[in-house]
């Protein structure tokens, strides 16, 4: 089979021949060796390339509120090209610890994080790291869609420009991808100068999605980006990440157990600021290690 | 199956007692009062009204009898000569309008915008406190204020031992503009604090500083809440007389030189409508009914800037 994949190969056309017939004897029982093996890559899709690059690393990062203790000596790793989701009940931490993987708890006063945090190996904590910098190649999707009180086109523009991208052309040509990229274009392609607002909940957040892509981040932090929406555009946003999982790195929150199990490679789970578990998502929905992780999945709490 | 959670219990239906049924009496009481309360705010609403429509009344009736070309190009004649305008006065108030908008549109909006952004802290607190005080401050106090650090020290510095006192457009400015700051400042404030924080984290998340995502995006959003606040107090500070009095002082003629005392449409129709000549009293409704038309197509300005806003 794998001679045949060379046609111009005058040589080799003798031996596929060969092979034709036998394989025509053999039609049933190829196929359903055929079928296995498509069944077992669609599951191996579901868990995480043990070859991954790592993208992100954390390491013992612990987060002082005030007096609180939000999160507790927190250490994950994040594959590069993969989806992973950060599960765990209400004020566990989880959309805390997402932020400081672009430093957007600096902007919170009172809040002290120690530990490490790596991008590419080299620490986003470090001093001299220009946070401008960091936070174009680490993108983020909110809760609640905002796009700025502009046209389409300029929302998408936004971050383009900020790098000092003035050509005309070169921005159509950003945001044309960023919203195909968003799955958005062939909806606002005629709009693209009338104000973002009046666009739906499900096509603003997908707008802000183009908006955070038009950067070209390496990594896009997305902080329960279906919870706002209904289940239509939830389908499309989850649509929308599984296609962009080949070019970037997703970390995700969620609240919904579905999503994560759906759309993730890798889940993990945090209670009460603590990361109790992080394994491939089919693990961990079918067979998590620790107690709590169990009952959570399964509903007994949270 | 949950064995943690309780079982629904028939003790609660049996808790649910009715409540007696109400009497007609009461109902007819909480009726009567309801409408009678209406009644007493729909009245107060209309004695408040009643004075700004008789003055919008009597001031157009009385001012339209002088609206002619002559009354915004010519300059006041001496009493008892006919005819003549209030060009003078009306360009001295436009002149000193901009400039007090030249000091009090940045430091109240950029004030505005360091309070909503960066000062919940003491030092903000201060600055919020000061504010208010400044905005109570009788605008008198403020016009004898600016006539000791912009007159009188010009003045001494500069005339011979005859001239008069260098009063100046500038200092006029200056006085309104103090006058403008509190004002701006504080809507502005409460305005950009309006602003959602979803819309800043977003633009931070991009990569944007915070300075210009604050000019782009927050600003940007607040827009016509600042428009508003801005042109009310312009509208504000163009109807003062008394900071001028000290300041900008008057004039019978046509000045453009901002170092020389200016006439302005309050203190002009001040000393017109006191004035025994007849002709000058009538200008000075003149001017008046200019000033009130200035001041509310500003407010209606302001008032669509805000509707644009909300669309």
């Amino acid at each position: 089979m794998l001679v045949s994949t060379k046609p111009n190969s005058t040589q080799t056309e003798q031996p596929v021949a060969e092979i034709t017939p036998d394989a025509q004897s053999v039609t049933s029982s190829e196929r359903a060796v055929n079928q296995s093996v498509a069944i077992s890559a669609r599951a191996n899709a579901n868990s995480v390339p043990t070859n991954a690059v790592t993208k992100m690393t954390a390491a013992g990062v612990n987060l002082h509120y005030g007096p609180k203790h939000a999160l507790k000596n927190v250490s994950a790793t994040f594959p590069e090209k993969t989806i992973t989701a950060l599960i765990g009940p209400s004020g566990c931490g989880k959309s805390t610890f997402l932020r400081c993987l672009n430093r957007m708890n600096d902007l919170i006063d009172g809040c002290k994080i120690t530990g490490d945090i790596q991008l590419d190996e080299e620490n986003i904590y470090a001093r001299g790291v220009d946070v401008v910098q960091l936070r174009q190649r680490v993108g983020m999707v909110f809760q609640k869609p905002n796009p700025f009180p502009m046209t389409i086109w300029d929302n998408v523009a936004y971050g383009p420009r900020l790098r000092g991208i003035k050509n005309k052309n070169l921005l159509a040509e950003i945001v044309q991808e960023s919203l195909e990229g968003a799955a958005l274009w062939n909806e606002v392609k005629d709009d693209l100068k009338k104000s973002a607002l009046g666009l739906s909940g499900g096509q603003q957040q997908r707008l802000c999605i183009a908006r955070a892509l038009a950067t070209k981040p390496e990594v896009v932090l997305m902080d329960e980006p279906c919870s706002a929406l209904d289940p239509i555009s939830t389908l499309k946003i989850e649509e929308l990440m599984r296609e962009l999982r080949s070019q970037y790195t997703i970390i995700i929150v969620t609240h919904n157990m579905q999503q994560a199990a759906r759309c993730s490679d890798k889940t993990a789970f945090f209670l009460l600021g603590e990361l109790v578990e992080m394994d491939s998502s089919s693990k961990m929905f079918t067979d998590p290690s620790d107690k709590r992780t169990e009952d959570y999945i399964t509903g007994r709490f949270g | 199956m949950n064995p943690t959670l309780p079982a629904p219990s028939s003790a609660v239906s049996d808790r649910v007692r009715p409540l007696p049924p109400m009497s007609s009496s009461l109902m007819t009481k909480r009726r009567v009062s309801n409408n009678v309360m209406k009644g007493l705010c729909g009245l107060a609403t209309i004695l408040a009204i009643i004075p700004l429509f008789l003055v919008l009344y009597y001031v157009t009736i009385q001012g339209i009898k002088v609206m002619n070309p002559a009354f915004f190009t010519e300059v006041q004649r001496p009493a008892g000569d006919p005819g003549g305008g209030f060009k003078h006065a009306i360009v001295g108030t436009l002149m000193m309008v901009g400039l007090a908008s030249c000091i009090g549109l940045p430091v109240g909006i950029l004030g505005g915008i360091y309070l909503s952004e960066f000062g919940q802290n003491r030092f903000g607190f201060i600055v919020r406190f000061a504010t208010d005080v400044l905005n109570g401050i009788p605008s008198i106090i403020i016009g004898v204020f600016v006539y000791s650090i912009a007159v009188l020290p010009v003045s001494r510095a500069t005339r011979e031992w005859n001239d008069p006192i260098t009063f100046s457009a500038w200092a006029g400015g200056l006085a309104l503009g103090i006058m403008m700051i509190p004002t701006v400042m504080r809507t502005t404030e409460e305005i950009v604090r309006l602003v959602p924080q979803s819309l800043r984290e977003g633009a931070l998340a991009l990569g944007d500083t915070r300075w210009h995502s604050t000019l782009k995006i927050v600003l940007g959003a607040a827009k016509g809440g600042v428009i508003t606040g801005v042109l009310l107090a312009i509208a504000r500070i163009a109807g003062e007389t008394a900071p001028l009095l000290f300041t900008a002082a008057d004039s019978l003629y046509m000045n453009l030189n901002p170092s020389k005392q200016t006439a302005s449409l309050p203190v002009r129709i001040y000393l017109s409508a006191t004035s025994p000549d007849d002709h000058w009293n009538a200008l000075a409704w003149g001017g008046a009914f200019v000033l009130v038309a200035m001041i509310l197509i500003l407010s209606l300005l302001a008032r669509y800037a805000t509707r644009a806003r909300n669309v």
